[in-house]
């Protein structure tokens, strides 16, 4: 396997790594305002992600700079030209952050009645934005022949199709947070997250199979490639640990439905990766104007080091991570010192 | 507008309010592991009680950091499209390794370390903090690598693609330690433990005027001023005379126009207030003869070479250049003196605690501090134009093509509010902190059988588990 691949295959783990730990992060703060009524539950409801989400949080820090330097050519295209969009994420990633750490630094309801709702709003607009950015990654860019993205402005990323994936992340982290809630809660919260999961599961489903359907019709490119060989086995490891979802979270087996829907992100997210390969980001303008992990990628030399750090660093990443999870497992209890 | 100058604004801004937060992380992290370690050799429980305190602070200030981090990391790519792909295998490994190596061991034990205070032992505790400032160090180092190496670069080859032209490496232990690595390195950390240790000084000296907390302060106080006196000596005569020297020696041109030298000359003077006209190419103010050539060359005779050496299109804005390199520089004499006279103070029977003028400026010290490391970063990053990469490309031509001025503008607009909105709020809670003060520690607080072995934490998080 060449370098380029094995970069390939890493990026597309570290993101999906981005959106299985920070995604349930941001289903919290989805669900946070209606799963969380009181001050204590939404102390709790904060807390369930208090000692952790900034580690999650790298993991897209991480992204950011793998994509930089293993593939400079995307990295300056997409920010470059995902300009207006990359500015809301930033701005939305600072309020969350900051209403995260601010809110219980005051016991005033006003404050934190304030800080619960920029929390809500911002995780949700960014489950948003990244499925725009899914969406678009899907279905392709007006890149140039120089590798640039030409739009005229923020509104030609916005098309349906992208907005319709922005809904249908949006529904599938709100699951995702959900089914987490359900694991580190207990009392009323628990009660509520419970009730909804079906629900959730079912707008998510729908979301999913419509946008599927629309790829189809609009026969995005990305999307064909299904249609031959293993790929299809992607596709269907997902649904399996869809399907895994609602089995074991009938049956009250609350970890474990969590972890199936923990790879059913990631397996989605391999589904989109396989769709695209050798592509990263696909040109509406003329295919030749593609960038791929070959044409895009840093020189053989960059992508040697690049390993030897990720095969140094990453062992000691997952220890400890581990070990951080391992000592906040277990239901929450708050204490004056919490958030 | 512009959109090459709009976002050279908009990096100076978050660059520079993102800097205002990781030397307190380094230096008051270093200052908490110095008083856990106090904690565990003395028992006196104050150093407890500090810990406890500052670990709050501690907590906000990290937590400003890390909003303001992720931007910087982004800014690359969206404003610096063609910087990004110039430099990307070289610069962009870095960047990376600071996120693999650095920042998740940063983000993994800092929520042990805010939470950790009322649930493990000291010596757990003590562990989880200095995991937390040992990531800030090493993410330190790598950004500053990064940073040295647009600097002063060396162990890249530039080849024709079909994107232009790439810097690639050639040699990653070159790319590693620049020149300007080493001293940049130590001049900055030394640079951010006098920021921790002004904020502890001043914090303390607040609470002595106010005759607050007084055995918390006095312990305070003196541990952070003989930390911010030793390193403020060392600074003038070890780690900030070796920057200079490098600078002179790597970056010739970018010396003189920090110390507005327009013509070569031998005995060069050294200024210490000045203003420059750079229509007349003059420089004037209070100047110390022969200075500058003892500092860059240890010899008063030798010559310095002056702007005029260099073609005129590889000055950077002189007089901007000069007046911020001069506002560290005449902190740096300063800080000597404060810390001399603390100490003075000090060791004639303690009367540094009562003298109330000393205290005020101790209390001033940490806007001081924080002036003198952005006025330092100012100079090496506009002492820099024109280039973005030293004598490799020029900043106007890293800028994003396609970008448009009124896009930039918008951003810098959101930033502007959204930081001052968010200083503000740090200051008001900062305040905050301070104001509450230590909490009194209880019987239970210093007797708790926390768990304070690895086999202890496990198991303790076993019996709390489902
Ligand atoms: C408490 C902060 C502080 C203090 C007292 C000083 N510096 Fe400094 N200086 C910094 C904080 C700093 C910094 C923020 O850390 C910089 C920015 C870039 C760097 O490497 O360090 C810096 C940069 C910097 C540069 C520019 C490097 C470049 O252009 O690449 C020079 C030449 C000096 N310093 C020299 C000095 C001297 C001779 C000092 C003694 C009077 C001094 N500094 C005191
Ligand atoms: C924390 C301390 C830093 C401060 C206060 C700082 C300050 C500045 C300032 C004032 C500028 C604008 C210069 C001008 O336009 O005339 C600038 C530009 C820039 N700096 Fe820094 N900088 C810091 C650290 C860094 C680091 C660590 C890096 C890279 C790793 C970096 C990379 C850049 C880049 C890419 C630009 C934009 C191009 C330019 O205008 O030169 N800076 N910085
Ligand atoms: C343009 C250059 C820079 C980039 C891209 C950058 C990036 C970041 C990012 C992404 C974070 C958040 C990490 C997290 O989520 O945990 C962060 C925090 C931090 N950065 Fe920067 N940074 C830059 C400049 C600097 C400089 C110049 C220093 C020090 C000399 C520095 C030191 C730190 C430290 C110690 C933290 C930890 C948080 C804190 O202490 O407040 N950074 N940075």
């Amino acid at each position: 396997m060449s370098l380029n691949v094995i970069w390939f295959i890493l990026f597309v783990i570290i993101i999906s790594g981005y959106l299985i730990l920070d995604g349930f992060d941001l289903g919290v703060g989805i669900l946070h305002m209606f799963a969380a009524k009181t001050d204590t539950e939404r102390r709790i409801s904060l807390n369930s992600i208090g000692p952790i989400w900034d580690g999650n949080e790298v993991w897209l820090v991480v992204g950011g700079g793998v994509l930089f330097a293993a593939f400079p050519v995307v990295y300056a295209a997409l920010f470059s030209g995902f300009y207006a969009a990359m500015m809301l994420v930033l701005l939305f990633l600072i309020l969350r952050t900051v209403a995260i750490e601010f809110r219980s630094k005051r016991d005033q309801p006003r404050w934190r009645s304030l800080w619960d709702f920029i929390f809500a709003l911002s995780s949700a607009l960014l489950a948003f934005l990244y499925g725009v950015a899914f969406g678009n990654v899907i279905s392709g860019v007006p890149l140039n022949q120089q590798g640039y993205i030409a739009i005229n402005s923020v509104l030609d990323l916005l098309h349906p199709f992208a907005l319709w994936m922005g809904v249908t992340t949006v529904a599938l982290l709100a699951l995702h947070g959900a089914l987490y809630l359900n694991l580190k809660t207990t009392g009323a919260i628990q009660a509520r997250v419970q009730k909804w999961t079906p629900l959730l599961m079912g707008a998510f489903a729908v979301c999913a199979a419509l946008a599927t359907v629309w790829m189809f019709i609009d026969q995005f490119p990305s999307a064909l490639v299904y249609l031959q060989g293993w790929t299809l086995i992607l596709p269907l490891l997902a649904a399996l640990a869809f399907a895994g979802i609602f089995i074991l979270e009938r049956r009250g087996v609350e970890f474990w439905a969590f972890i199936c829907s923990s790879a059913f992100v990631a397996f989605a997210l391999f589904t989109l990766g396989a769709g695209l390969f050798p592509n990263l980001l696909r040109s509406t303008i003329n295919p030749q104007y593609n960038l791929t992990i070959y044409n895009a990628a840093s020189q053989e030399n960059t992508l040697t080091v690049m390993l030897i750090i990720a095969l140094i660093g990453m062992p000691f990443v997952l220890a400890y991570s581990a070990g951080v999870y391992y000592i906040f497992r277990g239901k929450v209890h708050l204490s004056p010192h919490s958030y | 507008m512009d959109p090459e100058f709009l976002s050279r604004a908009q990096f100076a801004l978050t660059i520079s309010f993102h800097f205002i937060y990781p030397p307190i992380s380094m230096g008051l992290g270093l200052l908490m592991v110095i008083m856990g370690l106090q904690y565990l050799r003395t028992k006196d429980p104050v150093w407890r009680q500090a810990s406890f305190f500052w670990v709050k602070v501690y907590g906000l200030v990290f937590a400003m950091g890390i909003a303001t981090g992720v931007v910087q990391e982004f800014q690359f790519g969206t404003n610096w499209a063609d910087y990004s792909r110039y430099v990307g295998n070289v610069f962009g490994s870095l960047l990376a390794a600071e996120g693999v190596f650095a920042f998740f061991l940063e983000g993994g034990f800092l929520g042990l370390l805010l939470f950790g205070g009322h649930r493990l032992g000291p010596r757990m505790w003590l562990l989880a903090t200095f995991l937390v400032v040992f990531g800030a160090h090493f993410s330190a180092l790598w950004i500053i690598m990064a940073n040295s190496w647009m600097q002063t670069p060396q162990g890249y080859e530039l080849a024709q693609t079909q994107w232009g032209t790439q810097a690639f490496m050639t040699d990653f232990v070159a790319i590693v330690l620049t020149p300007s690595f080493l001293p940049r390195l130590l001049h900055t950390l030394v640079a951010s433990w006098m920021v921790g240790a002004s904020l502890v000084l001043s914090v303390s000296a607040w609470y002595l005027l106010k005759h607050k907390h007084q055995a918390f302060a006095k312990k305070s106080l003196a541990l952070a001023l003989w930390v911010f006196a030793v390193l403020s000596v060392l600074q003038l005569f070890v780690f900030g005379a070796q920057m200079a020297i490098t600078v002179t020696n790597y970056q010739p041109v970018k010396l003189a126009a920090m110390e507005g030298l327009w013509q070569s000359q031998a005995c060069a003077p050294m200024y210490l207030v000045g203003w420059v006209n750079e229509t007349a190419q003059t420089t004037t103010g209070l100047s110390i003869p022969c200075l500058l050539s003892v500092l860059a060359y240890m010899n008063p005779q030798a010559v310095v070479q002056g702007l005029t050496t260099f073609p005129s299109d590889t000055w950077a804005p002189v007089n901007l250049t000069f007046q911020v390199y001069h506002i560290m520089i005449d902190l740096g004499f300063l800080f000597p003196l404060i810390g001399a006279i603390g100490i003075f103070f000090w060791w004639f029977g303690r009367q540094v605690y009562i003298v109330r003028p000393l205290l005020w400026v101790f209390v001033s010290t940490i806007v001081l501090t924080q002036v003198a490391t952005i006025s330092g970063w100012w100079t090496a990053e506009i002492g820099r134009q024109p280039w973005i990469v030293w004598n490799l490309l020029r900043t106007q031509d890293a800028v994003s093509p396609l970008l448009r001025g009124d896009q930039v503008l918008l951003s810098l607009l959101m930033f502007i509010v959204l930081y001052a909105l968010l200083f503000a709020l740090f200051i008001f809670l900062l305040n905050q902190k301070i104001q509450e003060g230590p909490e009194a520690l209880t019987e239970e607080h210093l007797h708790a059988s926390l768990p304070d072995t690895f086999r202890e934490v496990f198991r303790q998080a076993r019996a709390s588990g489902e």
